[in-house]
């Protein structure tokens, strides 16, 4: 009875099943798993056959550099010049190869080859920081979202109330606890596999220290607003499921949306968590300075405020 | 006397509820006060809207004289009728924690003393019993040694010794000439304990002084009771039959024994007592403190 009576948490059982399915449709909508993809540069050419082949994912690029880019670390098999009838490989890939030979069996005399050479990115060079990010979230939104919630059921929040201290002196104690927590956790995890697994490193480790406390911060006060009046852990606990997991299908932790409809990746940009990824990934796989993760930066502080503000105002003991 | 703390009128609904219905009292300094009354008879809403923990409809509560300001939390000590403590911190530091709350604290040494906790200094909270965590608690009302200690329903759910434990150390503060609020359903506690109490029922004030005061007030002499299984055909004179008992207040107890024989009402199983506050409330409001 209590499962059923508690509304709240029956929504939620109930809803939030519903929603998973939906967002993994939308994600993962239009169309199976391609095997290969091509970037292509300038206009697509319809006339051509390669160009109509299924199972290959064609990825439209306005830079070259990026793409060659893409083609370096192995995020692309190939890439398609248009205007200048080239065409760039990268010679140890062997998805490359096997495109290559498609595209020259079909249209030999069209583009010329060129090469590019680079270090593969393991999957993992590129998963880390999804990890990071992912596990961040979690402890940020949860941990702040949990433990104040809790306090409020049992009635620590209550005997807090009754001694001087004020709702912002508590609530600042409590995010700085949780964001040195969260900050030490992440620098630890990130070391301790990176002794291990020596992950590309391209960029500055301060930069990266920078995204990671910023965007640490933003999901503590994304917690915040869960925790400013409800009563009930369980349904705390779905509503901040429902904020995380479609940050964890969408923002690219576990697979790049390049390739994914357009809206999808438009929805993903609304996701602080989205940032972090794009951001730390830039650092470490492009090796990007300040200025290139600074939009990405604002977007975390922009909405680090706005939670913030949203929390101080929805805030009650009880 | 002077008060230290007094309430004007106050009123506080729940939707239709009239939880607290125009309650108006005033507590003078250095006393135990009594807050009775049966169970949603309102005591908790009132003592939470003195501590200012609930905003009254209506109505003022003045601390001194003057209407709560800023600094009353920090002259105050309030023990909730049930609180729940961080996990995994120990006595000493839950003690130590709560005293950084305050501007002024009082050494943690003198509240370990008052309260008896140095068996349990080094437990973590989650693991204490009942008597201890009451103790504990009272322990954190007295952090900031304060002038006024609220303490709302501390014995409910202990057992008659940690009760009687949790008696002395009230009489242990008491004797630091603190003023204590304490809501109790127990009417033996506040027999003991109070200067001065007031009965609440339905949201409002029935009855306020001390105990030997409302006693004489409301009784003369004492009362004769004889269980029966039905009412008798004749009663006699101020005689009612409540509960299955027959019960008769009175001066003479010869003369009433003997109206009851003369009557043919058995008498097997009498008892004459002086009355008491259970008594006194069964008569204020018709219904059993204990319910």
């Amino acid at each position: 009875m209590e499962f059923v009576r508690d509304r709240g948490t029956l929504i939620w059982n109930l809803a939030f099943p519903i929603l998973l399915v939906f967002g993994f449709a939308f994600a993962f909508g239009g169309g199976g798993d391609d095997v290969f993809s091509v970037g292509y540069l300038g206009e697509r050419p319809g006339d051509l056959e390669f160009f109509s082949l299924d199972h290959i994912d064609f990825v439209e690029y306005a830079d070259r550099d990026e793409a060659l880019e893409k083609v370096r670390y192995h995020q692309i098999d190939l890439v398609v010049d248009v205007p200048e009838q080239a065409f760039y490989v990268n010679e140890s890939s062997t998805n490359g190869y096997l495109v290559r030979r498609l595209l020259t069996s079909m249209h030999g005399d069209r583009f010329v080859q060129q090469t590019v050479a680079g270090r593969p990115i393991r999957y993992v060079d590129w998963f880390v920081p999804g990890l990071i990010g992912m596990n961040m979230m979690f402890s940020g939104v949860f941990g702040v979202g949990f433990v104040l919630v809790r306090y409020r059921k049992n009635g620590v929040l209550k005997r807090l109330k009754a001694t001087p201290v004020s709702a912002l002196e508590f609530v600042s104690a409590q995010v700085a606890s949780r964001f040195m927590i969260v900050v030490i956790t992440s620098v630890v995890v990130f070391t301790a596999t990176n002794f291990v697994l020596d992950f590309m490193m391209l960029g500055s480790y301060l930069l990266l220290l920078a995204i990671t406390m910023l965007a640490v911060f933003c999901m503590i006060s994304l917690g915040l607003i869960f925790a400013t009046r409800i009563k009930s852990e369980e349904l705390a606990s779905g509503l901040m499921n429902v904020v995380t997991l479609p940050m964890i299908l969408i923002s690219g932790v576990f697979f790049s949306l390049e390739g994914s409809p357009p809206i999808v990746r438009t929805v993903s940009r609304i996701f602080p968590l989205t940032h972090f990824i794009d951001s730390a990934r830039a650092v470490m796989l492009e090796g990007a300075g300040l200025a290139q993760v600074a939009p990405s930066m604002l977007v975390l502080a922009g909405f680090t405020v706005v939670f913030l503000i949203t929390a101080s105002m929805l805030f009650r003991w009880e | 006397m002077e008060s230290i703390i007094e309430v004007r009128d106050l009123h506080k609904s729940y939707g239709s509820v009239k939880a607290v219905d125009g309650v108006s009292f005033s507590v003078p300094r250095g006393i135990c006060f009594g807050l009775l009354g049966p169970n949603g008879a309102g005591k908790t809403t009132t003592i939470e809207i003195m501590e200012g923990i609930l905003r009254s409809d209506s109505g003022e509560v003045l601390f001194k004289g003057e209407p709560v300001g800023a600094h009353f939390k920090e002259r105050v000590g309030i023990q909730f009728q049930s609180t729940a403590l961080q996990d995994y911190i120990t006595v000493r530091e839950t003690l130590e924690l709560f005293g950084s709350l305050y501007p002024h604290q009082r050494p943690i040494d003198e509240i370990i003393d008052i309260c008896s906790l140095s068996d349990i200094l080094d437990r973590d909270n989650k693991k204490l019993s009942g008597g201890q965590r009451q103790r504990m608690l009272l322990g954190l009302a007295l952090v900031n040694d304060p002038e006024l200690v609220f303490l709302d329903e501390p014995t409910t759910g202990l057992d008659p010794q940690a009760r009687r434990n949790f008696w002395n150390l009230i009489g242990n503060i008491k004797a630091d000439r603190k003023t204590i609020i304490l809501t109790t359903h127990y009417m033996d506690e506040a027999e003991i304990l109070c200067e001065e109490i007031a009965i609440m029922d339905h949201g409002r004030l029935i009855a306020q002084d001390s105990p030997p005061g409302l006693l004489s007030s409301n009784f003369e002499g004492v009362l004769v009771r004889i269980p029966v299984e039905q009412p008798p055909e004749s009663l006699p004179e101020r005689a009612v039959v409540k509960d299955g008992f027959l019960e008769i207040e009175t001066n003479n107890v010869e003369e009433e024994l003997r109206r009851l024989i003369d009557l043919h009402i058995s008498l097997e199983g009498l008892s004459i007592h002086s009355a008491d506050l259970d008594d006194l409330f069964l008569k204020l409001t018709g219904t059993s403190l204990r319910e």
